[in-house]
């Protein structure tokens, strides 16, 4: 195998899963109205309540909405792993995951690309939350725009790296309701996504200390800094910390010799 | 002289304490079709499972023209063709998108899987459904649409995981055609895996498989005959000593 057939290999995967994005409009939207929904009505309700003192990377007195902007577009990168993570299931109990495992691509490279194809469309999903977003008073620099864009990728591969390691855990989808139980919802709310930090500590020290082992919080801080111009180094260390983790385990999962699959049951 | 097709050697697996595969060794050759007959549990999908390494086997050999399976995996699969049991294709995509993904998957370029991809639909009769959504189609449909799928990549080698099962008669015969010709006209070597006695014809080979152990090996006539027996069911039903569907 040559350089050229892994790239038909990734850009294959990638376009797959783009088509299935395009062809389930409905997930699209679903993907778009929970942030917006979180901007609109729960920032909007807040905005009197939860008071955002000045702190990096913001040079001023900022609204709420512009605080958890940033936290929901990791929010939208978290869902995006997770629904990947489902198909994976879901794939794998209807039997089409088959198709990919059965390519003479290795089988890390093509968790690679299952994860940058999750990832292209989490970003693209983050850009079109950020565009109408701009139209409710959220304007970062428009350089940010730019700036935010690696950003995003790491964070986004961290997360899809996680999902692939759930997916490799998960015996079967009945058990993806806990999933959300206890992976989506404790790394959203343990995060700076709705709160800074700061106010998380005087509040309660040991969730203080979750939140800072929580790699979402960083993944979070990570894309806020890079939407301002600014870039923090600790959350990005952190974030490709997470990101080798997360994708080893996942490569272990799925390892035809050593992973979770290997000590599955047979299907007869 | 090249190496045969598939070469099984004292292949054992078991999950946990429950023992799926006893000491199998098979080969098949050039334009081989073989029938691997068994009832529901006798190791026949675990059998598949480890040649297409969906995991690895812990004792004994699985070679694809030559190449060992779990050593080099890459060139062992590019020869591989695969019909799984349940159904794969996407039923959200339609037909053509289906097997420019598989072509993909196999790293062809655009242009030429577009070619293969013609060629196989129009061999299976389905060219006029190239742009409808798999889900449109019926099971047989179905059924061809992931033959054709498993032709792309030139393999030499086809594996098929009961690929008949709830297919109607029409469906079935078409797909116990086309594999026949695959195997007489391109010397294709195939392993059908079945629990289907009627699908074993006098021109194949047939393994039979029981309870993880292979029972009995060669072509149908031979089988028939070293079980003094009247037809492969008999044979079937003497070698198990169950009755066959």
């Amino acid at each position: 195998m040559k350089a050229v057939h892994y790239y038909r290999c990734m850009r294959g995967i990638v376009w797959r899963e783009g088509l299935r994005f395009i062809n389930q409009r409905g997930r699209f939207v679903a993907a778009l109205v929970r942030p917006l929904v979180w901007l609109v009505i729960f920032a909007a309700g807040f905005r009197f309540v939860l008071g955002v003192s000045i702190i990096p990377p913001y040079q001023t007195y900022i609204p709420y909405e512009e605080y958890i902007a940033p936290g929901l577009i990791g929010m939208i990168q978290l869902f995006q792993a997770m629904q990947s993570t489902l198909s994976m299931v879901w794939d794998r109990e209807m039997g089409s995951m088959r198709t990919l495992l059965v390519s003479p691509l290795p089988r890390w490279y093509l968790l690679v690309s299952k994860m940058v194809a999750t990832v292209a469309v989490s970003v693209l999903q983050a850009y079109v939350f950020l565009g109408i977003a701009w139209f409710w008073g959220i304007q970062p620099p428009p350089i940010g725009y730019l700036t935010v864009l690696p950003a995003l990728i790491l964070s986004g591969m961290m997360l899809s790296a996680l999902g692939l390691f759930i997916s490799s855990a998960i015996r079967q989808l009945e058990n993806f309701a806990g999933v959300m139980n206890f992976v989506i919802f404790p790394m959203f709310f343990a995060s700076s996504a709705l709160y800074p930090l700061w106010t998380v500590r005087e509040a309660n020290q040991k969730l203080y200390y979750i939140c800072m082992v929580n790699p979402f919080t960083h993944a979070v801080e990570l894309v806020r800094f890079a939407l301002y111009r600014q870039f923090n180094g600790e959350a990005c260390a952190i974030v490709i910390g997470a990101l080798i983790v997360f994708m080893a385990l996942a490569i272990m999962g799925y390892d035809p010799g050593r992973g979770l699959i290997a000590r599955r049951v047979g299907a007869e | 002289m090249t190496a045969p097709p598939l070469t099984v050697s004292g292949l054992s697996h078991s999950f946990g304490k429950r023992q799926a595969l006893r000491e199998v060794s098979f080969e098949l050759n050039r334009g081989d079709r073989t029938m691997l007959l068994g009832l529901n549990g006798a190791g026949k999908t675990t059998l598949f499972s480890l040649i297409t390494r969906l995991y690895n086997h812990r004792g004994g050999a699985i070679r694809v023209f030559g190449w060992e399976i779990k050593e080099k995996p890459s060139k062992a699969l590019a020869r591989l063709g695969v019909v799984f049991q349940l159904p794969t294709l996407d039923p959200d995509l339609s037909v053509a998108q289906n097997l420019s993904y598989h072509a993909a998957l196999h790293g062809l370029p655009r242009r030429e899987a577009a070619v293969r991809i013609k060629r196989e639909i129009e061999r299976v009769g389905l060219a006029d459904r190239m742009h409808e959504k798999a889900r449109t189609l019926s099971g047989g449909q179905r059924r061809r649409v992931e033959i054709a799928r498993a032709l792309i990549h030139q393999p030499r080698m086809l594996l098929l995981d009961e690929p008949t099962v709830g297919l109607d008669i029409a469906s079935r015969q078409f797909l116990l055609d086309h594999v026949r010709m695959l195997c007489r006209e391109e010397g294709l070597a195939a392993l059908w895996a079945t629990h289907l006695i009627d699908e074993v014809d006098s021109e194949a080979r047939v393994i039979v498989l029981h309870r993880g152990r292979i029972l009995a090996e060669g072509p149908v006539p031979d089988v028939i005959h070293r079980m003094n027996a009247a037809s492969i069911r008999e044979a079937f039903d003497k070698l198990t000593g169950e009755r066959s569907e």
